[in-house]
């Protein structure tokens, strides 16, 4: 295992289309191309690994074809490739990139100063802000983005946050390259913050509701009354025209003339307190949205009703307890009661700088009783599937992008680590703002 | 001998003499008054407030990996413990003595009670509200006089949490929005009423101090001082200096007064003499044969012997407990912990810890000590408690890597995993392992016998109670956890946890809550409405 670890780190390399060839202490050579292979394309075969591809039980001792940015092959007896580059992973653990589905990585490069802090539209007490997007503000340079890759994180949902409505999330490929590499998608939910403290007005949680039904029922209108609107012939609206515009695409049909249905965009709906759950499951009932909770530490006392409803929740594991009046009823075994009950469960950080705590908590979700592949799938598949993106994420599937992570071990466990992480069949060199600190002020002992 | 032979003489005379003892007074030393400690002399408000501590039962550990905290482990053995201290330590197995309490360990751990250098649970208690904000007295930026134990909520739902990760005493901090937050107080996680209650016994308090960001942030924004880090250093320095005005105060306060009660005793001293020596006088004149001076010593005795008069003690100096604190802290009385993040605020804080004469007991979230590790050993004994992985959140945290503790502790000085964070209490031993699977990853030599020491006997030692408590040894506090697996495992629990031998956690009995607050709290399901159906996706 650790000679492995010692090899992966030898080879790594970005967008490299030579071999790799490295010497581990064991005296194999553990990566070989052949001379004769294109070099238009590249193959890549990881064999001998632990294979958890997001979903289902763990395959032993299997392989992993990667071909350019794409997968090819999954499973036990997968012929390798002439002229692949062979990965020799025996001990090690493979999954799929993991999706921390909540976070503000590449939005706060620090937290506390303006300067550096984009999370939110920070525009004076404004309700809804739902045109704040995420791709608008996204650093590809953040120095965040490579210390979360290091935690085995390969996308992340990019998310603003501030103000009832906060805005238009992104899916980022943590690739280093700017919006238009990395966003694979900039429409990717709209964002609904329920909890008592979210209105810079100082409502309720009624008024909170109030306002985003307010909300939801302009846009509906403006959608359908548009030509209206433009001829100033509408009525008033508790909300901008771009904020509708966006509301507008959570309803599916991208105007009132629209021939196709667009995919709806989900709204996530953050809330923990177990009633206002149930009050976002009644705003989206009425406007027929596409809901996903987050927060949801209450969640577990409506899970029935969340399981019947099929809707997807993301929870954070290490919640720490009733930490406010909106989470009372934490419990540490959330996750493993929802998804006991048959309800999608999400794990994410909600972070931005320690977005790589991502497999800790779901480890710790498995030390509360949630099975371990659940725990793999829930910052894998579900994340994936539940934000539209499961046609090429979330697992280890022909036709994804190869996303995927080569671990020393359990990949849950705290002692281990990455050995090597591709995205989009890329390897990812395992360097970061901090192992470049490391670096400059290690000098070891003599 | 001598001395009896002398004493013998001296009675000879007194008896046989015809001549009277010449007058005079003896000239004894004076012994030097002892006065009253003064206020600051109390290392913890909470002494002498505390209530009884209940001892625990005989309970027998056996056949657990035992990680002692002094850098061994015994992987098959023994933990007695009894009265509520650690009785025996012992490799291998022994019969269990009749009418103990015998916990099979097998393939369990064993480890000291945890310790935290830094919380604030009770004084920024859950659930977060207004009305619970008893953390930060930010009225003004040096508010050494207050007290977290006066703020101390023991119904905290996040106390008996931290207990359920294997935490046995914590030190609860005033916030870092002052520079000089106030006292601190260290507790063990027993059940209890007050802080006094669940005072850690003879643990001194401690002094919360702030480097940096924090206290310029607070008071710049309202366009008060400290507006800078100038500043801060500036204010710091003022309030060492009062309270070493009134230090001074003080010793004056005491000379004179040591000079008064001495001027009062020796006027007492003559006058005793006198009388006594009219004693003498009076009885070998009423003896039968009264010497001829007996007329003239009449005369004498004539003259009246007034007692002497006591003059008005010296006022002591105003009471001033944030002074007093200071000054406790220059004594070493009260322990310095200092919130600060950068190298270069922490060698200014070392800077005028050796102008003003205080010590750092402990650096807190000291990111960048790995960048001046060898100064911090050099000093021999600096607590550096940090976090596994925290960074980024304000500029000062930019530069944190999750090699800090590992580097510390290589360099010789003294790592500590420490929370401020009720999240981060509940599982100090994963951050510790995260800390330690950092370091080994960097070529860092450390095992997991170093690093349960970063969150037991080093953290111990920061609070001045590594005498006390944080290892496996005998006759220390029986503050011991029982983990279901290696506590360095992302799925360990503690299953059981004693403070002071008293079983406080058992992870395998449910029991109704410790805090007040969480009695009969509505907690299951509430499912009783039409289930919304999600349109697209029946």
């Amino acid at each position: 295992m650790r000679c492995f670890a010692v090899a992966a780190a030898m080879t790594f390399a970005v967008g490299n289309t030579q071999a790799q060839v490295g010497q581990p202490a064991n005296n194999k050579p553990i990566a070989v191309q052949s001379t004769n292979t294109p070099v238009t394309q590249k193959t890549i075969a990881v064999v001998g690994a632990k294979i958890y591809s997001g979903e289902g039980d763990p395959i032993e001792n299997g392989t992993v074809i990667v071909i350019d940015d794409k997968i090819k092959a999954v499973g036990k007896d997968i012929a390798v490739p002439a002229g692949a580059e062979v990965i020799q992973a025996k001990g090690a653990v493979v999954t799929p990139g993991f999706v921390d589905a909540i976070t503000h990585v590449g939005l706060a490069e620090i937290d506390l100063e303006k300067s550096a802090n984009d999370e939110s539209d920070s525009k004076g007490d404004d309700r809804i802000r739902a045109a704040y997007r995420a791709v608008d503000a996204f650093n590809p340079e953040s120095t965040v983005i490579a210390v979360t890759r290091l935690g085995g994180i390969t996308s992340v949902g990019v998310v603003p946050s501030g103000g009832v409505i906060a805005g238009l999330s992104a899916w980022a490929d943590l690739t280093g390259k700017g919006a238009s590499d990395a966003l694979t998608n900039t429409s990717l939910a709209v964002h609904v913050y329920l909890s008592a403290g979210s209105d810079p007005q100082g409502g309720s949680r009624g008024a909170i509701v109030r306002a985003v039904r307010e909300a939801f029922d302009d846009a509906r209108f403006f959608q359908k009354n548009k030509s209206a609107w433009e001829r100033n012939q509408s009525r008033p609206f508790s909300a901008g025209r771009l904020d509708l515009e966006t509301l507008s695409l959570t309803f599916g049909a991208s105007g009132a003339g629209a021939k196709k249905t667009q995919p709806k965009v989900p709204v996530v709906f953050h809330a923990d307190k177990a009633s206002t759950i149930l009050s976002a499951l009644s705003v989206a009932q009425e406007f027929n949205l596409t809901p996903i909770i987050a927060g949801g530490a209450e969640a577990w006392k409506v899970r029935t009703t969340l399981a019947k409803a099929k809707v997807p929740v993301i929870v954070n594991p290490i919640q720490p307890g009733p930490d406010s009046f909106d989470t009372l009823g934490t419990r540490d075994n959330n996750a493993a009661l929802l998804h006991e009950a048959g309800v999608p469960v999400i794990i994410s950080t909600g972070e931005t700088h320690n977005s790589r705590k991502l497999r800790q908590l779901a480890g710790n979700a498995v030390r509360a009783g949630l099975p371990h592949s659940a725990a793999i799938t829930s910052i894998t598949k579900t994340p994936a599937e539940a934000f539209g993106m499961g046609e090429k994420y979330g697992t280890l599937k022909d036709g994804k992008w190869a996303n995927l992570v080569i671990w020393s071990g359990d990949p849950l466990e705290l002692s281990t680590k990455v050995t090597t992480l591709f995205i989009r069949g890329k390897k990812v060199p395992l360097v970061s703002r901090q192992t470049e600190l490391l670096k400059k002020y290690r000098v070891a002992r003599q | 001998m001598k001395r009896t032979l002398l004493l013998a003489i001296g009675a000879l005379f007194t008896a046989c003499a015809s001549t009277p003892p010449p007058i005079q007074t003896p000239q004894m030393p004076q012994p030097t008054p002892v006065l009253p400690p003064p206020p600051w002399d109390r290392p913890s408000i909470a002494q002498g407030l505390e209530l009884p501590v209940p001892l625990g039962p005989l309970v027998v550990i056996r056949n657990g990996t035992l990680l002692l905290a002094t850098g061994r482990r015994i992987t098959r053995g023994t933990l007695v413990l009894d009265k509520g201290k650690i009785a025996a330590v012992l490799d291998g197995d022994v019969p269990a003595p009749a009418g103990a309490v015998v916990i099979d360990a097998t393939g369990k751990y064993v480890t000291p009670g945890l310790i935290d250098t830094h919380s604030h649970l009770g004084v920024y208690p859950m659930p977060g509200a207004a009305a619970h904000q008893d953390v930060n007295e930010m009225v003004a930026p040096v508010t050494a006089h207050a007290q977290a134990a006066d703020a101390f909520w023991p119904q905290d739902p996040g106390i008996e949490r931290a207990v359920a990760g294997g935490v046995t005493a914590m030190q609860v901090l005033p916030g870092s929005g002052n520079l000089i937050g106030g006292r601190a107080v260290t507790v063990k996680l027993r059940p209890g009423l007050s802080s006094r209650a669940m005072h850690f016994r003879d643990a001194p308090d401690g002094l919360k101090m702030a480097c940096g960001e924090n206290p310029k942030r607070v008071y710049g924004e309202k366009k008060q001082a400290p507006m800078t880090r100038m500043g801060n250093l500036a204010l710091q320095r003022n309030a060492f200096l009062s309270a070493k005005k009134l230090e001074r105060e003080w010793e004056k306060w005491a000379e004179n007064e040591t000079r008064r009660l001495q001027k009062e005793g020796k006027k007492r001293q003559d006058f005793e003499a006198k009388r006594a020596h009219r004693e003498r006088q009076k009885n070998l004149c009423n003896s039968s044969v009264p010497p001829e001076s007996c007329e003239q010593w009449a005369k004498e005795w004539e003259k009246p012997l007034d007692e002497p008069e006591s003059s008005d003690p010296i006022e002591k100096p105003p009471r001033d407990p944030g002074l007093e604190t200071l000054i406790a802290a220059m004594h070493g009385k009260v322990l310095v912990h200092v919130h600060c993040y950068r190298a270069d605020d922490m060698l200014n804080m070392l800077a005028l810890s050796d102008e003003m004469g205080f010590r750092v007991k402990s650096f807190h979230h000291a990111l960048e000590a790995y960048k001046i590790r060898n100064e911090l050993a050099s000093r021999g004994g600096i607590g550096v408690s940090t976090w596994a992985d925290w960074w980024g959140f304000k500029l000062e945290s930019y530069d944190g890597i999750p090699e800090n503790a590992a580097l510390v502790h290589e360099a010789g000085a003294r790592a500590i995993i420490h929370s401020d964070s009720s999240e981060g209490i509940q599982r100090l031993n994963q951050e510790a392992a995260k800390a330690l699977a950092a370091g080994i990853a960097a070529g860092v030599s450390i095992t997991e016998d170093d690093a349960i020491r970063w969150i037991t006997v080093q953290p111990a030692w920061a609070l001045g109670v590594d005498s006390k408590t944080g290892t496996l040894e005998v006759g220390k506090d029986a503050d011991v956890v029982l983990w279901d697996k290696n506590p360095f495992s992302v799925y360990a629990s503690a299953e059981k946890v004693w403070v002071d031998g008293v079983l406080v956690h058992d992870k395998t009995v449910a029991k109704p809550p410790w805090s007040d607050f969480e009695v009969g709290q509505e907690n299951g399901e509430i499912d009783a409405v039409e289930t919304p159906q999600r349109g697209q996706k029946q």
